[in-house]
């Protein structure tokens, strides 16, 4: 079909696994008492030649590859780049928060590379078979990073819920392939597409919707299946939090605009008021519970549902600026919300004895760089221009305002205006004077090493970049769009104009 | 020369931010983040007063514009320039920045790099809102200017900063939010963000009247928030009594009115003045609630949060007087405002620092211990209530003239009214703190009078207040440039070089219902 060799369409996945696999044989093969730390510098080397080759793929004529399995189109390369950023910023992380004597170490970094070769595979899988082994390629190493710390009574309890109630969403999402394939006959995205608006069952096509909805919107955390996520980023290590909160998530939107824009392009009178109403409950859900917890990590999980609210608003953009818009909204949350972990892994310490909002009171006093560098990511989570999280809702917003859905737009802007309360009151007691009688000698102040120093360093970049110069990120964005090939609504009735080139 | 007037505006908006780099990369040792901090703020008043000196007076349009394409899609630009409705404020901001370092000189003692970098973060956030012409870009800077002021009022707050700064934030964030959606929605109909072109294509009228409406309401809304007019003022008390002096001077009044006057009543004519009569009716209890409450403060910082509400919906009276001159009083007295405001601010935080209290009946007979701080103080006084020869009368009097001939005569009486309430308590401020018998406080600890330092920040301010007040028309010939409008003729030839406030054009309200 195109004389593009298959291997080439997976090079990221392929380097990718070999790097876990060289972790894990490395670390099966030192001997027990040899710190595992370096692992975390094989993890990081290989992502970042994972990235490049992502980039490399630009140079490649888009197309499918494997029989019509995996694409590589820019749409793919940007999230390929954006999760192999995250993971690499993760990895960086852990290496230093991770407790020394730990001798899962080894384990620990392979599964955060095999979980990002799931990730992915996930944005770049057109066949829906694909779509699921990818998508449990993804969870499961999740699944086990979120039960890390076994020595909690939390960590183990996260795992399981996580694992229980991500197993039921990936059922919905399995029946809802079913469903699609009996209605079609078909799991490759385009053949759907071009056989979905003229299916006989059409009530099979509107359930395998519904179904496959409810499996992905699981995994991006939206309200109503958002329960799972205060208790899971409560229970797992920060460092697995920075990454589940955000690489996950954005796989897991690469598939949600593909399968409403490339796949039910024709349903698009039908999911799109679904998500208008995900999207208003999630934002308005996720910032009333955020208002009143005290914990950081589960105000910061319900912050990412509140998000993925704003996100979700961009789907009711018209056409290719909805796209566009939800990658660049991906890209900017997961900057400043892997930042922002990386701060509280380093502030709350590991094994969490501080996870309180008070406990961060005097923060910049204590730590003027974690300080400084804490109010920086929640300024930007509150969305003040020249920060990555003003044009992430910038642009979701006006792809709203944009498709008619003003209403949305307002709703989501007050909300992040409610959100600015609870943001606020971390940045403030950050920025507060410890009271004269609580003597800080008590707690150690926060040291910042090498690895962690970059992680923070491409954090605060990426948020800056997004926030000041976002052209060429947002050029990325629209190419990727054009290559979703979102239709105009109107034209559904022709439904060959959705068939992907190869 | 032209090259100098097509950069000053981004070294304007540059200085303060590199100065505020500066600050955070260098050490902390003994004064030098003030001095730095000094050093910029000096350095930038003297740009900006490169403005005033190269404004080309009876010129239209905007001048030291600069306009480039900052993101393409959706197209913001960076459109900057200044006429006369926002030359002086630029340079007010400019004078502002080194009196509220001299300010906080010695009263700010801990992690003065924060402090510093943030103060003059603020001034570019400041500076940028002044001079933006890209609605863009405009948002971004009137965002950007409540970080740094929450965060500092936070960090600094005399008793329960947090507490100030969060009610600050939400009350101006939570209504920039409908401003946001609107300048979406203006976008999505128009694909434009820059002022001048929306200004025209809103005056050919091509959008529906309703959503018009609204668009112009939730403009008006956030900067109504920001001034504060009644009943919104609820954050001033407490950010009046918690934030650093530095930052209490400008948290009021200039950006609130000038928004207003430009992004309202210049985008938005007709709906401004189907809301005027509203405004102006707020404006006036305004005034009078403001310095109804002045009278029975006990705390002299919560007094002058309700002495600034009264003064400044007095302005707001003149912006919806919707007349010529009321607008030209309406500009003078920000700026004179401003003045006597940082003057006041200023010594206020003096006594403060020595006595650590704001409550009024603590002082007594500070007189005769600081003969400097409370003759600067007095004429500081006299500046704000109006008395002729000095600043606060000309203003006070265009504002009041203007609406008593251009809109109601009854409205006027009312807000004459609380110009004389505005007297009542200054002058009974200052004869509880000055003159009297010596209080037990004021008595048991040894009065420093000004420094040099201090002397020579406000004896100019205090001239400043003097020829502000004799020779007003140096500030109002760059001012009406500003407000009048242009040969109605020219506009038409060439619409891009329409003027500020095409909203000359509508009737003052004279004719409209008394």
């Amino acid at each position: 079909m195109n004389s593009v060799p298959d291997i080439f369409r997976i090079l990221p996945e392929v380097i990718l696994t070999l790097t876990g696999v060289a972790i894990m044989l490395t670390d099966a093969s030192l001997p027990s008492g040899v710190a595992r730390r370096s692992l975390g510098w094989v993890g990081a080397i290989g992502t970042t030649f994972a990235l490049w080759a992502s980039l490399w793929q630009l140079s490649l004529p888009v197309g499918t590859g494997f029989y019509g399995t995996v694409e590589t189109s820019p749409f793919t390369v940007f999230f390929h780049v954006l999760i192999c950023g995250i993971v690499l910023v993760a990895l960086l992380l852990s290496m230093d928060t991770l407790p020394e004597n730990s001798h899962h170490q080894g384990e620990f970094y392979a599964l955060i590379v095999f979980g990002s070769v799931g990730m992915c595979l996930l944005t770049g899988a057109v066949e829906l078979l694909l779509v699921f082994i990818s998508l449990e390629i993804s969870s499961i190493a999740t699944y086990v990073l979120a039960g890390y710390r076994k020595d909690t009574a939390r960590g183990p309890e996260a795992a399981i819920k996580y694992f229980l109630l991500g197993s039921f969403a990936t059922g919905f999402l399995l029946y809802g392939i079913a469903l699609i394939f009996g209605a079609t006959g078909t799991t490759q995205v385009y053949e759907i597409a071009r056989l979905a608006p003229t299916a006989e069952n059409h009530g099979f096509v509107l359930a395998a919707l519904a179904l496959m909805l409810v499996g992905i919107l699981f995994k991006v955390s939206a309200a109503p299946f958002h329960v799972w996520t205060p208790d899971v980023y409560e229970g797992a290590p920060s460092p697995v939090v920075a990454l589940m909160s955000t690489a996950p998530k954005a796989a897991a939107f690469a598939l949600l605009l593909r399968v409403v824009y490339e796949m039910f392009p024709s349903l698009h009178a039908t999911w799109l008021p679904l998500l208008w109403v995900v999207a208003v409950l999630s934002m308005t859900v996720g910032n009333l519970a955020a208002l009143r917890q005290q914990n950081v990590k589960r105000m910061l999980a319900y912050s990412s549902i509140a998000h993925a609210g704003y996100l979700l608003a961009a789907f009711a953009g018209l056409g290719s600026s909805g796209i566009a818009a939800a990658s660049f909204y991906t890209a900017a949350y997961a900057a400043m919300n892997v930042g922002i972990f990386a701060v509280v892994t380093l502030a709350s310490g590991y094994d969490e004895q501080r996870p309180l909002v008070e406990d961060f009171r005097g923060l910049i006093y204590r730590s003027p760089l974690l300080g400084s560098l804490l109010i920086f990511f929640l300024v930007s989570l509150v969305g003040i221009p020249f920060t990555g999280g003003f044009f992430g809702k910038f642009y979701s917003f006006s792809a709203a305002v944009g498709g008619g859905a003003v209403w949305l737009a307002v709703i989501g802007l007050l909300n992040s205006g409610l959100a600015a309360a609870y943001y606020l009151r971390l940045a403030l007691a950050a920025a507060q004077r410890k009271a004269a009688d609580e003597g800080d000698a008590a707690i150690p102040t926060p040291q910042v090493g090498i690895a962690v120093g970059a992680a923070l360093l491409l954090a605060v970049a990426a948020t800056l970049v997004l926030g000041i110069v976002p052209n060429d990120v947002l050029r990325a964005a629209e190419a990727g769009a054009h290559t979703l090939q979102a239709p105009p609504v109107q034209t559904t009735a022709s439904g060959n104009a959705f068939v992907q080139q190869p | 020369m032209n090259e100098i007037n097509n950069s000053i505006l981004t070294l304007i908006l540059l200085v303060p931010l590199a100065g505020a780099l500066l600050v955070a990369i260098a050490p902390d040792r003994a004064k030098l983040p003030n001095w730095i901090a000094l050093l910029t703020a000096l350095v930038t008043f003297g740009l900006t007063l490169h403005l005033p000196a190269h404004f080309v007076l009876g010129q239209g349009g905007f001048q030291f514009e600069v306009n480039r394409p900052w993101i393409e899609s959706p197209a913001i630009h960076y459109h900057v320039g200044v006429d006369g409705l926002s030359l002086w404020l630029v340079v007010l901001a400019g004078l502002l920045a080194p009196i509220g370092i001299v300010a906080s000189w010695n009263t700010i003692k801990e992690r003065r790099k924060v402090f510093y970098a943030l103060f003059l973060l603020q001034q570019t956030a400041m500076f940028g809102v002044f001079v933006s012409l890209d609605l863009m870009l405009y948002y971004g800077f009137w965002e950007l200017s409540l970080v740094p002021m929450a965060i500092l009022i936070a960090m600094y707050g005399r008793k329960d900063g947090p507490r100030a700064a969060l009610k600050f934030f939400l009350f101006t964030f939570i209504p920039s939010a409908p401003l946001l959606v609107a300048l979406l929605w203006l976008y999505a109909q128009t694909g434009s963000f820059d002022f001048v072109t929306l200004q025209i294509l809103i005056s050919h009228g091509s959008f529906s009247a309703s959503a018009l409406c609204w668009v112009a309401l939730a403009f008006l809304l956030a900067f109504a928030v920001k001034v504060p007019v009644f009943p919104l003022h609820g954050w001033l008390s407490d950010t009046f009594s918690e934030a650093p002096v530095a930052l209490a001077m400008v948290v009021a009044g200039k950006l609130g009115l000038y928004s207003m006057l430009r992004f309202h009543i210049g985008l938005f004519p007709v709906q401004a003045r189907a809301v005027a009569p509203t405004l102006i009716g707020l404006a006036v209890i305004g005034i009078l609630y403001g310095a109804c409450l002045a009278l029975v403060q006990r705390d002299f910082w919560r007094l002058m949060a309700f002495a600034a509400l009264s003064h400044l919906s007095l302005i707001t009276l003149a912006i919806y007087g919707l007349t010529l001159t009321g607008w030209e009083g309406a500009v003078y007295q920000i700026l004179n405002h401003g003045v006597v405001d940082a003057a006041l601010f200023l010594l206020l935080g003096l006594l403060y620092d020595q006595y650590s209290t704001s409550q009024i009946n603590a002082y007594g007979g500070l007189a005769a211990k600081l003969p400097n701080t409370a003759t600067l103080f007095v004429i500081a006084t006299l500046g704000m209530i109006g008395l002729p020869m000095l600043g606060g009368f000309v203003g006070e009097f265009i504002i009041l003239s203007s609406t008593f001939t251009g809109v109601s005569r009854s409205w006027t009486i009312a807000a004459a009214l609380g110009v004389i309430l505005g007297a009542a308590y200054m002058l009974w401020l200052v004869q509880r703190i000055f003159y009297g018998p010596e209080s037990p406080l004021t008595a048991s600890r040894p009065g420093n009078d000004l420094h040099p330092g201090q002397l020579a920040v406000l004896a100019p301010l205090a001239v400043l207040m003097l020829v502000m007040g004799l020779a007003p028309s140096f500030w109002l010939a760059a001012i009406q440039t500003g407000v009048h409008p242009p040969p109605l003729k020219q506009s038409q030839a060439s619409p891009a070089n329409v003027l500020v406030l095409p909203s000359m054009s509508i009737p003052s309200l004279g004719e409209g219902p008394r």
